[in-house]
């Protein structure tokens, strides 16, 4: 077995023991990316050189039990929109191209006084707008399962360098998706917790009431590890919720009797892919075996959660990308006349298409004459939206659902026509205009040979449930390495 | 319901933007905005006229704290980023005559 092929509680119980050295999970680490990043691209920026004098900051702070945490010495890959203090953030934009923030995010703050070690920054789609990590400025991120197709999006990076091994675990961000799609494309778990658990104060904000980071690991089990790293109110994040149980671990349980599960039959008809159906349905089994009782039931108002969303992430991302004017951070064009050409051409040349799309769409349903008809009209849908979400978890602990319509698209497929990229976001949006936890686990491979991952979507602060359940499931089907991060050593 | 964004509407949403499309870049846009508007009219099926706007879905209130500064100078670190400085200072483009 390779240093790579450990969980993180593993790896960090090895390094606890002192059976390995931090040092020794950083260069392995730094090893895989070596082999395997000209493949599968899933960074911006690789930091071998300060990942390596944290390692041994961190290995002194063990030895001298200071640092004594369930992931101390663990390196982990960090998204691109991420502020990591005096490394390179560029939300996968040329706008910050050079970007250095001044201060670490508070989730960064965190799992640096956990002792784990940044090893990078992963690549996404440009501000976290996209599915499928091609409208990257710097390139796209290939599925390590399959260089043709796409890893998923935004947190494409995140989820292939955890699949590829080129990172033990991984911090992405949702806000439609951008843990649990790719998560499911590239055959990893990821979490998307309850609106307000962990802080945004650093994360870098596209639609800022939908935003969420989140972890991404090769199991439950890290998954829910680090969710009780991660998570604590921050008083530098308004919306930050305190919560009264922070101990995610102790969900970590084989036992799913008496848990009532749905699954919306909107969810399960035309566009869904007949294998992603058939591995959900099997899912699903496994669960009743397990003395689950699973039932199909009718989810009100499916078909409203992508335009409200596209309405309200727009119009945030439109305010919240206000701040890239070429004056403070970032990219300046090189020519102008006076300032407001310069704002204009600074944001023209350094945002990309999809990016400008959104600011564009975002700006009209916010502009006078339109407001009303188009962005409080998607407010009052959410409210009705959420109102399903209220009535279903009357009757259900939580909601089976696919993470994703099919598996990973070829590369160049999806961006030929956004509407229908768009489409895809189904399962995953309305848990974000809801404020609810999602978790996406791999639950099967399709006949391609490309992963399928199933989403169970809690009520507002169950990720215990959730958790409970996902990690029961995962014991009937332990986890299945991606081919493409065998290396030769 | 085709929505038809004219040329007009496209000139004044790329001022809000402050976005400068190329004649290519605004053709597309303007498809695009139509497409996308097409499909979110599909929000007036639903009768909303009962229902609040949510724009949070706990019920916060305002988070208010004591006005003190808790963070030191990060001039230097701040200005690092910015493309154009001088003595401590961002550069702008001259704005008044």
């Amino acid at each position: 077995m390779n240093i790579t092929d450990y969980t993180a509680v593993e790896l960090a119980r090895k390094i606890k023991a002192g059976e390995i050295k931090v040092i020794e999970a950083v260069d392995a680490v730094l090893e895989q990316i070596e082999a395997l990043e000209d493949s599968y691209h899933s960074y911006v920026t690789v930091d071998a050189e300060g990942a390596r004098k944290a390692a041994l900051e961190v290995q002194e702070k063990i030895d001298q039990g200071i640092l004594t945490g369930p992931l101390a010495g663990v390196p982990i890959a960090v998204k691109d929109n991420i502020c990591t203090s005096g490394l390179k953030t560029t939300c996968s934009s040329k706008i910050l191209y050079n970007f250095v923030p001044p201060y670490d995010a508070d989730v960064v703050d965190r799992l640096k006084a956990e002792g784990m070690v940044i090893v990078g920054k992963t690549n996404m789609d440009e501000f976290a707008m996209g599915s499928t990590t091609e409208t990257s400025a710097f390139g796209e991120t290939k599925n390590p399962w399959n260089p043709d197709h796409v890893p998923g999006g935004s947190s494409g990076g995140s989820c292939s360098a955890v699949a590829a091994q080129e990172a033990i675990c991984a911090l992405g961000s949702d806000t439609g998706g951008s843990i649990r799609q790719p998560s499911s494309f590239c055959g990893v778990t990821g979490i998307k917790p309850t609106y307000g658990t962990i802080s945004r104060y650093g994360l870098i904000a596209y639609g800022s009431s939908l935003d969420q980071i989140g972890p991404i690991a090769k199991d439950v089990t890290d998954c829910a590890v680090m969710l009780s790293v991660l998570a604590g109110h921050d008083p530098k994040d308004s919306t930050s919720v305190q919560r009264e149980d922070y101990d995610f671990a102790s969900a970590l349980v084989d036992d799913v009797k008496g848990m009532r599960i749905g699954m919306p039959r909107g969810y399960y008809g035309e566009g869904l892919d007949p294998e992603v159906k058939q591995a959900i349905f099997a899912a699903a089994e496994q669960l009743k075996a397990k003395g689950a009782v699973v039932e199909e039931f009718d989810l009100g108002l499916v078909d409203y959660a992508i335009p409200a969303y596209y309405v309200i992430a727009s119009a945030e991302a439109s305010s919240n990308l206000a701040r890239f004017d070429g004056v403070k951070y970032g990219y300046r064009t090189e020519e102008y006349e006076g300032l407001h050409n310069m704002y204009k051409k600074t944001r023209s040349e350094g945002f990309g298409p999809e990016v400008k799309r959104r600011i564009m769409l975002g700006s009209f349903v916010l502009s006078s004459g339109y407001y009303d008809a188009y962005y409080l009209k998607a407010l009052r849908t959410k409210a009705l939206i959420k109102k399903e979400f209220d009535k279903a978890f009357e009757r259900y602990d939580m909601i089976l659902a696919p993470a994703a319509p099919t598996t990973a698209p070829r590369l160049g497929e999806s961006l030929k026509n956004p509407l229908q990229m768009y489409l895809g976001d189904i399962y995953t949006i309305s848990v974000n205009l809801a404020g609810l936890p999602g978790i996406s686990v791999p639950c099967g491979v399709d006949s391609k040979g490309l992963p399928i991952g199933m989403q169970l979507i809690g009520d507002c602060f169950q990720e215990k449930k959730l958790i409970q359940a996902a990690y029961s499931f995962e014991q009937t089907r332990p986890y299945v390495k991606c081919p493409g991060a065998v290396i030769e050593r | 319901m085709a929505n038809i964004i004219s040329d007009e509407t496209i000139e004044y949403v790329g001022i809000l933007a402050k976005l400068e499309l190329s004649e290519d870049e605004k053709e597309k846009a303007k498809k695009d905005m139509a497409d996308m508007l097409d499909y979110i009219d599909q929000l007036n099926n639903l009768d909303t006229s009962d229902v609040e706007p949510m724009s949070h879905v706990f019920p916060v209130q305002n988070v208010f704290r004591e006005d003190v500064v808790t963070n030191g100078n990060q001039r230097e670190d701040l200005l690092a980023n910015a493309p154009s400085e001088h003595e401590g200072q961002f550069v702008v483009p001259k704005t008044v005559e």
